[in-house]
């Protein structure tokens, strides 16, 4: 299944949020996600499927003023 | 000073954004004694993994977090941003900025107040970055907001308290409410200028990140927003025209 993880297309075998977060290296980071410009908390993320074509933004904590 | 119930020592909020490098910046937060910092959240690589070190770096410093919706130009970015930075960080609190304008960074305020009144309702605590304009500053107080952060300047431009007047009408109209000037600071004088209008606290980044050495300027901005408290709570003297001679007149030995 073809998806675009922060703006990159990924080939991504995942049926939902968590098993992509595992699958991508993200496992044991502290990152957020929206999916499809939606936030999804890290509780629902194993309740979030997948499907082609999904907007997945994974972000962390940064510089900011 | 009380910010959503939460007693802050230091008046000095600090940016930890363009620093040369993260032992500098935690030179400078240190330095400056900040109580609070601000942060984002930004796209994170699995392999590089920069938001971690960053994140650690930060809570090793021990100082409060808030995180900011810096870059959003719409209300839903703004939004779904803030909520994932409740996750991450932990806290209520969110800097609110919708920016409509890329060249001034100027917000928002029709989408700003709009965010402010969902997020809000949310349970967010919001910390909008607003222009000095009085009635956005009043529909933004209806929308929830119980601290209210004008801009002194654009951000980033260094150039202080443009509009004067503005901030001192905002200060007049608001007694109650803490007001931080956010942005458009570059020297410790125009922080003093803020604090010596009754502003509660002051909120800057590049003016201390861009110095030469910025935990020395980080000293001076602290020191600079002590002293114009101090002096604000001193009442300042009114200022005149022409002169009045500060030495006694009646007195004085006739020599001619």
């Amino acid at each position: 299944m073809r998806i675009t993880v922060n703006g990159e297309a990924k080939e991504i075998a995942a049926a939902n949020l968590a098993e992509a977060l595992a699958a991508l290296d993200y496992a044991d980071a502290i990152v957020a996600t929206a999916l499809n410009g939606e936030f999804v908390p890290a509780r629902k993320r194993e309740a979030a499927g997948l499907k082609e074509g999904d907007r997945l933004e994974i972000v962390a904590p940064r510089q900011g003023g | 000073m009380r910010l959503y119930e939460i007693e802050i020592e230091s008046r000095l909020l600090l940016g930890t954004s363009q620093y040369p490098s993260p032992a500098i910046l935690a030179d400078a937060v240190r330095a400056s004694a900040a109580g609070i910092v601000t942060v984002s959240l930004r796209r994170e690589a699995a392999r590089l993994r920069e938001g971690q070190d960053f994140w650690r770096l930060i809570r090793e410093l021990g100082v409060r977090v808030l995180p900011n919706t810096a870059g959003c130009h719409s209300v839903k970015e703004a939004m779904t941003t803030a909520e994932m930075a409740r996750e991450i960080f932990d806290t209520a609190w969110i800097k609110l900025e919708v920016i409509g304008e890329a060249d001034t960074l100027q917000p928002d305020v029709f989408g700003l107040v709009e965010a402010a009144r969902n997020l809000s309702a949310d349970g967010f605590e919001v910390f909008p970055y607003m222009t000095e304009d009085l009635v956005v500053a009043e529909k933004l107080v209806e929308a929830g907001c119980r601290v209210l952060m004008p801009w002194g300047a654009p951000i980033g431009s260094g150039r202080g308290l443009n509009n004067v007047f503005g901030l001192r009408a905002l200060r007049a109209h608001f007694p109650e409410i803490p007001l931080i000037v956010d942005a458009g600071i570059g020297l410790p004088s125009h922080a003093a200028a803020a604090m010596e209008l009754g502003y509660d606290a002051v909120l800057l980044n590049t003016a201390v990140a861009k110095a030469g050495d910025p935990a020395a300027m980080a000293r001076a901005m602290a020191q600079a927003i002590e002293a114009g408290r101090t002096a604000y709570l001193a009442g300042p003297m009114e200022p005149r025209d022409m002169a009045a001679p500060s030495t006694p007149v009646l007195g004085k030995a006739h020599l001619s």
